[in-house]
């Protein structure tokens, strides 16, 4: 072992020339993608809470007001949003509580890529293992909502849309609490108001599909504000750890 | 050298300045809004529409107004503190925090109020009070985020972003609200499109807004004053200050 | 390689943990740092390792601050701290494979692989590489971790008590990397409540940094 050290060490004598060249941006980003992912998939039963979570809130309403098919497809995009948003941010705290736990948070910070990258491909892990299926799964639910059938394809897309920004959000607010014992409640605390633009142009949208409406601009806007999370979420979020793992 | 004039240098200063505007803050601000509710109450003339009850303005709208420039000020004051570290702003962005939150709750009860004689309910779900109640939600969150660190520095940093993610959506979370409400409800009476206030009315107005903002002013700089000596009990010029009442400095 | 720190200071809640530190790191040096627990030993460590940006003074790498070479300074740095940084759902393999797609110039996927495998054999975990982490003993969890300290791109180690669950032999071998890393150019600083006469003193490298425990801290050379 002692020999290997000294052999490696003098290569890197070499490398200190090339310092410019520093591991690259892609590979750190596929990298922590991909075992995000990973991990995601190892715990499986894991995976499918958010689902049945979303399933769930969607079938106590039909409970709690009436089975009425008239009654339920009025309120359809306002309570598949909710409950979609729910499911979204109760898979929120175990964004980043594992790493925190395990000191890979750490690690990941310390990396030569810059932080917010990294952050970001822990986000889309998040999302295609949460906001992804949700988004696949809502016809399903619509169906048993009695949601018009044409209007099936506006709900994909604005949970698609909405679904990434909320967890780019909501990642912001994972990680201000990731250091706090209990952090849960005030995590919701801390998201809900700012989820509400996602909330009032996502299941707005998709009732102006029930009814006929023109949507580009609306699902335009909701476009703009994936655009404007996805450039400051990742790097707020990364401030954002770096002081719970200050604290 | 830099850091220490800011770390120590600054607090004391501030604390010396500020007592000496502290009296002024606080006697003008209480003579507008003596001025302003006498005028408002008994002289301004009544609305044509709403009788008196319109009368509820003189309180409504400075609270609301306080409430979002409340913000704007803790915005700025957690940007100052991120960036050049200066530990004053955050005492300062600390202390506005549960005042903005009262005047935020201040615009929504005095809106209620106003509510029950105009719209015959106590609530609506008008934009501007839907906007406000959210603002009071992102204001709660602030506060118990930084009641919930263990660490004060800590809890700082951590309101200070949340304030920023704040900042930045406010503005599309009242204009989100507004686009909803027009989608849901079409027309229905709203305080944006009141007839132009006559000059007798919106004097007494104005004289309230200022009082008000003077009234948050004195009461932001009298709590970071506090917050001062709080966080630095063993500073030489605390303890000299302890000693020697004002003349100490 | 050099790292220096002009009067650095740390104040915690209003409580000073040090002031005024002047020190430098070069290569060759192995560093002990000695103290009573809560003196400042671990937070000197995170503000040292970058990860910390609430500090006053200065931190030079190779002469220049810190804050305008992060990613230069990252990338010839390693930091292991008291959480090991290992995912437990992961085999040890998968771990360290994200270690070196992190930190490696080598962009061949097979070639970073085949590292890996070398690394972890010089741990003793040879037969052990597709093992989940979560089946492994608890000493050998901790050498997945030090498996990083035989990747070798780095040349500054920064070590938070790395002798925690490893046994004597375990620690003869890390206190051995370490001065071969140390005789080849590297640096370390070290962190450990172990007896210094488990640290080889006779060796020449070993130098001291102590803190007292009120706020003051002292070099040994």
């Amino acid at each position: 072992m002692v020999r290997g050290a000294c052999t490696l060490t003098a290569e890197r004598a070499d490398t200190d020339r090339v310092l410019d060249a520093l591991p690259g941006l892609w590979q750190g980003f596929s990298a922590t993608l991909i075992r995000d992912c990973r991990l995601r998939f190892r715990r499986r039963s894991e995976l499918a809470n958010p689902l049945i979570f979303f399933a769930l809130v969607v079938t106590l309403f039909p409970l709690g007001l009436a089975p009425d098919s008239t009654l339920l497809s009025g309120i359809a995009p306002g309570l598949l949003w909710v409950a979609a948003l729910l499911a979204v941010l109760l898979s929120l705290d175990g964004l980043f509580r594992d790493d925190f736990d395990d000191g890979t948070l750490e690690q990941l910070l310390l990396a030569p890529q810059p932080a917010g990258v990294l952050v970001l491909a822990k986000i889309v892990a998040h999302w295609l293992t949460t906001g992804l299926p949700l988004a696949l799964a809502s016809p399903l639910l619509g169906i048993m909502l009695s949601l018009p059938g044409h209007s099936m394809g506006i709900l994909m897309s604005t949970l698609l849309l909405g679904s990434a920004t909320l967890s780019l959000v909501g990642a912001i607010g994972a990680a201000l609490t990731v250091g706090l014992r209990r952090g849960g409640v005030l995590l919701s605390l801390l998201i809900l108001p700012l989820y509400t633009p996602v909330l009032i142009f996502g299941a707005g949208t998709v009732r102006l599909a029930v009814e006929g409406a023109p949507l580009a601009p609306w699902l335009a806007l909701m476009g703009a504000m994936l655009a404007l999370s996805l450039l400051a979420a990742p790097w707020a979020a990364a401030a954002a750890l770096k002081l719970s793992l200050d604290g | 050298m830099w850091p220490i004039i800011h770390k120590l240098g600054s607090p004391k200063w501030f604390y010396t300045m500020s007592g000496r505007w502290l009296p002024f803050l606080w006697g003008i601000g209480a003579l507008l809004i003596t001025v302003g509710s006498l005028w408002g109450l008994a002289f301004a003339p009544p609305d044509y529409q709403q009788g008196d009850s319109f009368r509820i303005i003189y309180v409504h709208v400075p609270a609301a107004i306080v409430a979002q420039s409340c913000f704007a000020m803790m915005a700025l004051c957690s940007l100052i503190f991120l960036v050049w570290r200066i530990k004053l702003a955050d005492m300062a962005a600390g202390a506005a925090a549960p005042l903005g939150a009262a005047m935020t709750f201040g615009a929504l009860f005095s809106g209620a109020i106003w509510g029950v004689p105009t719209w015959g309910t106590w609530w609506v779900w008008d934009a501007r009070l839907t906007s406000m109640l959210l603002l009071l939600f992102i204001y709660l969150g602030i506060m118990a985020l930084r009641g919930a660190f263990a660490s004060r520095d800590g809890g700082a940093r951590a309101a200070a972003i949340l304030t920023l993610v704040g900042v930045i959506n406010l503005p599309i979370i009242k204009y989100s609200v507004v686009w909803w409400n027009t989608l849901h409800q079409g027309a229905t009476f709203s305080i944006t499109e009141k007839p132009a206030m006559p000059m007798s009315m919106w004097l007494p107005l104005l004289i309230m807004v200022l009082g008000f903002y003077l009234l948050f002013a004195a009461v932001t700089v009298a709590r970071t004053r506090n917050e001062i000596i709080r966080r630095q009990p063993s500073a030489r010029w605390v303890r000299a200050l302890a000693k020697g009442g004002r003349h100490g400095l | 390689m050099q790292l220096d720190t002009l009067k650095l200071g740390c104040e915690r809640d209003e409580r000073w943990l040090f002031s005024d530190l002047d020190w430098q790191i070069r290569s060759g040096e192995l560093w002990r740092i000695e103290g009573p627990n809560g003196s400042g030993k671990t937070t000197l460590l995170r503000i040292l390792s970058g990860q910390m940006a609430d500090y006053t003074g200065t931190l030079l790498w190779q002469g220049e601050p810190l804050a305008r070479c992060r990613e230069a300074f990252m990338a010839s740095m390693l930091y292991i701290g008291h959480r090991p940084g290992i995912k437990k759902a992961l085999t040890a393999l998968e771990n360290l494979d994200w270690y070196q797609a992190m930190s490696a110039f080598e962009k061949r996927r097979g070639v970073r692989r085949d590292a890996c495998f070398q690394a972890l054999a010089e741990v003793g975990l040879a037969g052990f590489e597709e093992t989940p982490v979560e089946n492994l003993s608890a000493g050998q969890q901790r050498r997945v971790a030090l498996a990083r300290l035989a990747l070798g791109h780095q040349r500054l180690w920064i070590l938070d008590e790395p002798f925690t669950a490893i046994d004597r032999a375990g620690v003869r071998q890390l206190e051995g990397w370490m001065m071969a890393h140390c005789r080849a150019g590297g640096s370390v600083v070290v962190t450990s409540h172990h007896d210094s006469g488990e640290l080889l003193p006779s060796s020449g490298v070993l130098k001291n940094l102590r803190f007292d425990g009120q706020g003051g801290v002292h070099v040994d050379c």
